[in-house]
């Protein structure tokens, strides 16, 4: 077992992130065969990452990268553990009583992020994230938008509104609500405000969007304009999904992590595993035999 | 037809012992509402009827102006020239430096308090409301905040609220001796308005605490994630996505203890509260001496008149009054809340 000290130590230089790092890590006890590199960088380490929700432990040694500008798929049964790795890159678990990281590193771009010198408001500007469970604020389609801006201070209205365009474009919303933009957000349907949180959080221009099931409440109309938007996204942002669904797993992600029982048991690209999945659970599950 | 067949009557039923049990508990259940609404109507109609004769008037203006404008004063009740008169003291003075001589040996009855109105009462009462239920908002929410978003249970935490429970059951009486101790003589405020106001705030505190903890704990977690996640620090979270969505629940704790403080007589009565004043609240010498003057008040006033003076036809229609405009007046403040909450309620719908 690499102890934290050493893990410290070998923090790549700013130089070293452009590396290509191995693709694919194999949780202990397996060996499968690594993928084809892919030519991109990996923007978050997972290293050896433990976590505790106070005396019981959720996460065991998971190590693994994410490469930049792709689509990252969490799955898993439920309870595996991947929302809650999901909420470690952007610490939404310091909310959680007793919740920590007890061992390892996660570092992005390079930087542990659960340094003490690290401002997690500023960690969660450039890490957004999207909830299960759509939520938008009672509040006006615009004033959702710019919430992000408007708590930095941003009051400058022709700035605002252009964000509000870009982001709402960018969420494949304008067209839609552009009449409508200082109605309650609560007045649109659950794909729009789903899409809507997603616009809310690019407003902010994060690098990395962790969605945590995003379409799960969704009807596969409003799961196919989700899905689209998120290929449309990778080219500008690194996206995290953690999904139920294997189908999108396998339709709109790059490469796949599958969890169990707080482990990661294969992470590879996305047609390996399910294609040829090296791990018999994995192909077990993916085949839905079980989970 | 001929008579049922067995089946029919089987399902047609005889009168069994839980059928007429069932019929006897709903008639107890009903008479038993019925019997709360008939108390509340005896009430309100005794006051309204009463009440209403000493308010409202058959001829123009239709209402008892001076009542409602003039401050309390001694009834003189004389019999000059075979015609009996009735006059407050303040005209009975005038009169009688004109009349001197009518006057002489005739007999006069003098009445305290039955005669003028009871204006500084409602200002004295208004401004106590609205001074203890600002105070006890204020730390109120402060507390609900600290105990909903920050504090994280422990036995320090459990035993602050039981302690909030407790202070809940405290007799109004216990607060009136608490803030006589405390504010008036130890803190040397005197009987003073702001004596009044902390100890009536205290008194309210657990109503608005725990009804505002229990606003702020509806909001959805969701709002609060959603926030931090866009990189708003907690304290901006609260304040711009949460709080605001709690303020209907926090306003609905203020009604309750507007109620409360209106009506409480004991707590004012060794901290805030005067028999009787000349002066009306906003004549001080200077702006300090606003929060160090004591003030007549409705629910003492109607104590007064009703178990400290003697009684007789005149003080009647004093006790009537007032109470029917003391019902008026907690109404009407608590209403402004009730509209300020249905709008907020409006403006953020979830």
């Amino acid at each position: 077992m690499v102890t934290t000290t050493v893990m410290s130590e070998s923090v790549p230089s700013a130089s070293a992130r452009q590396v290509t790092v191995p693709t694919a890590i194999v949780a202990p006890g397996n060996s499968a065969p690594a993928p084809a590199p892919v030519m991109s960088r990996a923007i978050i380490e997972i290293d050896d990452v433990d976590f505790c929700y106070g005396a019981s432990k959720a996460l065991h040694d998971i190590t693994l990268n994410i490469q930049e500008r792709q689509v990252t798929a969490f799955i898993g049964p439920s309870g595996c553990g991947k929302s809650t790795l999901l909420r470690c890159l952007n610490r939404m678990n310091d909310l959680v009583d007793g919740a920590r990281v007890s061992d390892g590193q996660i570092r992005i771009d390079g930087v542990n992020i659960y340094d003490p010198r690290v401002d997690v408001i500023e960690l969660r500007k450039r890490v957004g994230m999207v909830f299960q469970k759509s939520n938008p604020f009672p509040k006006s389609i615009y004033e959702n938008i710019t919430y992000g801006l408007r708590i930095q201070g941003q009051r400058n209205k022709a700035r605002l509104d252009e964000v509000v365009e870009r982001s709402l474009r960018g969420a494949a919303l304008w067209d839609e609500v552009k009449d409508r933009l200082h109605e309650s957000a609560l007045g649109m349907s659950g794909g729009q405000q789903q899409r809507l949180c997603i616009a809310r959080a690019i407003a902010v221009e994060p690098e990395i969007i962790l969605m945590d099931e995003p379409c799960s409440a969704l009807d596969p109309i409003a799961t196919a304009k989700v899905e689209e938007l998120i290929h449309d996204l990778k080219k500008q942002f690194t996206i995290v999904i953690v999904t139920h669904n294997m189908q999108q797993a396998a339709r709109c992600s790059d490469r796949t992590a599958f969890f169990y029982l707080g482990r990661l048991i294969e992470y590879a690209e996305t047609r390996t595993i399910f294609m040829n999945p090296s791990n018999p659970q994995t192909e077990a599950y993916v085949s839905g035999r079980f989970g | 037809m001929s008579a049922p067949t067995t089946t029919a009557r089987a399902i047609f039923g005889r009168p069994t012992f839980a059928k007429r049990m069932e019929q006897a508990v709903l008639w107890l259940l009903r008479l038993g509402t019925y019997f709360v609404l008939l108390c509340a109507a005896t009430v309100f109609i005794d006051i309204g009827w009463k009440g209403g004769a000493v308010i409202f008037r058959g001829s123009a203006p239709f209402i008892n102006v001076p009542f409602l404008t003039e401050s309390p004063e001694t009834l003189n009740v004389f019999e000059l020239d075979g015609i009996k008169t009735t006059m407050g003291d303040r005209a009975f003075r005038q009169f009688k430096a004109t009349h001197e001589t009518a006057l002489k040996g005739v007999r006069v009855d003098t009445y305290v308090y039955s005669a003028g109105g009871i204006f500084p009462n409602i200002v004295g009462t208004v401004l106590l409301v609205a001074g203890s239920v600002l105070i006890a908002l204020v730390l109120g929410v402060l507390s609900a905040i600290y105990l909903s978003e920050y504090a994280t249970d422990g036995p320090f935490i459990r035993f602050l609220r039981l302690s909030i429970v407790n202070l809940a059951g405290v007799p109004s009486i216990v607060f009136g001796l608490f803030g006589f101790g405390m504010f008036v003589i130890a803190l040397d405020f005197g009987v003073s308005l702001l004596a009044g106001w902390l100890t009536m705030a205290f008194m309210v505190l657990p109503i608005i605490i725990t009804a505002s903890e229990e606003a702020l704990k509806a909001v959805p977690k969701g709002y609060r994630e959603g926030s931090l996640a866009l990189g708003a620090t907690k304290f901006q979270t609260i304040m711009t996505n949460v709080v605001p969505y709690a303020l209907p629940g926090i306003l609905t704790s203020s009604v309750l203890s507007i109620a409360r403080v209106a009506g409480e007589t004991a707590p004012i009565m060794f901290t805030a509260a005067f028999v009787m004043r000349d002066e009306l609240p906003w004549q001080v010498q200077k702006w300090t001496d606003f929060f160090f003057q004591g003030v007549m008040a409705l629910p003492y006033h109607i104590y007064v008149v009703a178990s400290k003076i003697p009684q007789n036809e005149y003080t009647r229609d004093v006790q009537y009054g007032t109470a029917f405009v003391f019902l008026f007046t907690v109404a009407a403040i608590a209403m402004t809340a009730v509209i300020l909450r249905q709008r907020l309620r409006k403006k953020y719908k979830w």
